[in-house]
């Protein structure tokens, strides 16, 4: 069991400018998230895609800003905890008791929810049959490749991740690719690449199909594809790959007794705190009149909850406001001052 | 002004005036129609506002852009009518659209 002044959920740029504000005004915090990095929607639906209206920084991509804001964190020791969802949510006294997919527990008297829409899940096969095989041979990643070996491997999707699984396994496989249309969003060598082991008879290519139904008993024997023009081919297969993106889901959050609106959570707008004492929900997830889902809005909302973390954290003491400029104490915080 | 018409999955129909410069998306949200997610505000980086276009209104509306196919690839039962609604914006020209939305969005 971890003890922690505040604990924050996500680790997008809300999250992270969040554990900035509260390290500064001289709290502990740790962070949680379901993805393997930091970065939440800026890195995993647009790292290359600029951003125009972060104030001050006339132009930069998701991935950029991310790193900005990891640099503007090096002084502080933060605790981070990647590739876990939170799966509990409890009141214990006068803290809240937070466990997670990944075994780890913290006690702690503010949570602070930066969950942009929730956690990333892969985006599923539609027929509801494919469940069946999932994780068995039917996978959304790869983990280990070896168990494609002299198997028949269809593969669904048409950016890079089916494209390089495709050539990548068209080594030591037999592979079919199959994509919705003809325009593959891959990078255009891959796609090129593809195109070549295409023609060499290494890769099968199915435009214009999409994913119908699978038959196997025990194990998944074959599947068919559908045509736009609704012609169903059947297909041969052990195994099948789907990369269809990442969906957000609102996911456990939606059992921790918090006002909700649809995907969103009610806070007020002073402390940005939900219905719930000490949890707190800042950036895209949460909702008050006027909410705009801005990157500049979860700076302002993740500066604010701070503040109210730090009179759950320290009932004792009293919170003075401080300029970076000219406060000694958050000169030493930053390292700029012994 | 145009009056649109959403159809859900179920069948039900709702059809509500969405002002102009407004987009098929935020009729439905504005309107509480269920079956449109629209999780990441308009930006087209989620693919959950996803609608099927009746034959004749799709090829009248403006086309797709860049990129709305790409994400259309992540959608749920995607067609050869499937549209991003965040993208079609509300001209006195759309006066009876009829969308339908698909019985999930993911």
């Amino acid at each position: 069991m971890k003890k922690t002044d505040a604990l924050i959920i996500g680790a997008g740029p809300t999250g992270l400018f969040t554990a900035h504000q509260l390290k500064l005004i001289g709290l502990d915090c740790e962070i949680v998230d379901n993805l393997d990095k930091v970065g939440g929607q800026c890195i995993e639906l647009y790292p290359d895609k600029p951003i125009y209206d972060i104030p001050a920084v006339p132009e930069c991509t998701g991935e950029e800003l991310t790193n900005n804001l990891l640099n503007q964190l090096k002084p502080f020791d933060i605790k981070f905890h990647l590739s876990e969802r939170v799966e509990e949510v409890k009141k214990e006294d006068n803290d809240w008791l937070v466990k997670t997919s990944g075994g780890n527990s913290f006690l702690t008297p503010n949570v602070i929810i930066a969950g942009g829409v929730g956690s990333f899940e892969p985006r599923k096969f539609s027929p509801k049959e494919c469940e069946k095989f999932e994780n068995k041979s039917l996978f959304y990643s790869v983990k280990d490749k070896n168990i494609f070996k002299g198997k028949t491997v269809s593969i669904f999707g048409g950016g890079d991740s089916a494209l390089d699984w495709a050539i990548e396994l068209s080594k030591e496989s037999k592979v079919n690719l199959i994509h919705r249309r003809d325009e593959f969003r891959g990078a255009q060598a891959t796609v090129d690449k593809m195109h070549a082991l295409v023609k060499d008879g290494k890769i099968n290519l199915f435009t214009k199909y999409q994913m119908a139904n699978v038959h196997g008993e025990q194990t998944l024997e074959s599947i068919d594809i559908k045509h736009d023009n609704d012609e169903i081919k059947n297909l041969k297969t052990e195994h099948v790959l789907g990369f269809f993106g990442l969906i957000m889901q609102l996911g456990p959050i939606a059992n921790w007794g918090l006002n909700l609106n649809k995907k969103t959570i009610e806070v007020d707008t002073e402390k940005f705190e939900t219905n719930q004492k000490g949890i707190y929900a800042v950036g895209d997830i949460c909702n008050y009149p006027g909410k705009l889902k801005l990157i500049l809005s979860g700076f302002h909302e993740g500066a604010l909850a701070a503040r109210a973390c730090f009179k759950l954290a320290r009932p004792d003491e009293k919170y003075r406001f401080e300029f970076t400029t000219t406060s000694t104490n958050l000169l030493k915080r930053l390292g700029k001052k012994e | 002004m145009a009056k649109i018409t959403y159809i859900t999955s179920d069948n039900q129909t709702h059809t509500v005036e969405v002002q102009n410069g407004l987009t098929v998306m935020e009729g439905a949200v504005q309107n509480d129609i269920p079956g449109i997610d629209a999780d990441c505000g308009g930006g087209m980086a989620c693919a959950t506002c996803h609608v099927y276009v009746k034959e004749d209104w799709f090829n009248k509306i403006p086309k797709k852009e860049d990129g709305e196919d790409d994400m259309l690839d992540m959608a749920f039962e995607p067609k050869t009518n499937s549209r991003l609604s965040c993208q079609i914006i509300v001209s006195d020209e759309l006066d009876g659209l009829e969308v339908n939305i698909p019985s999930k969005q993911a």
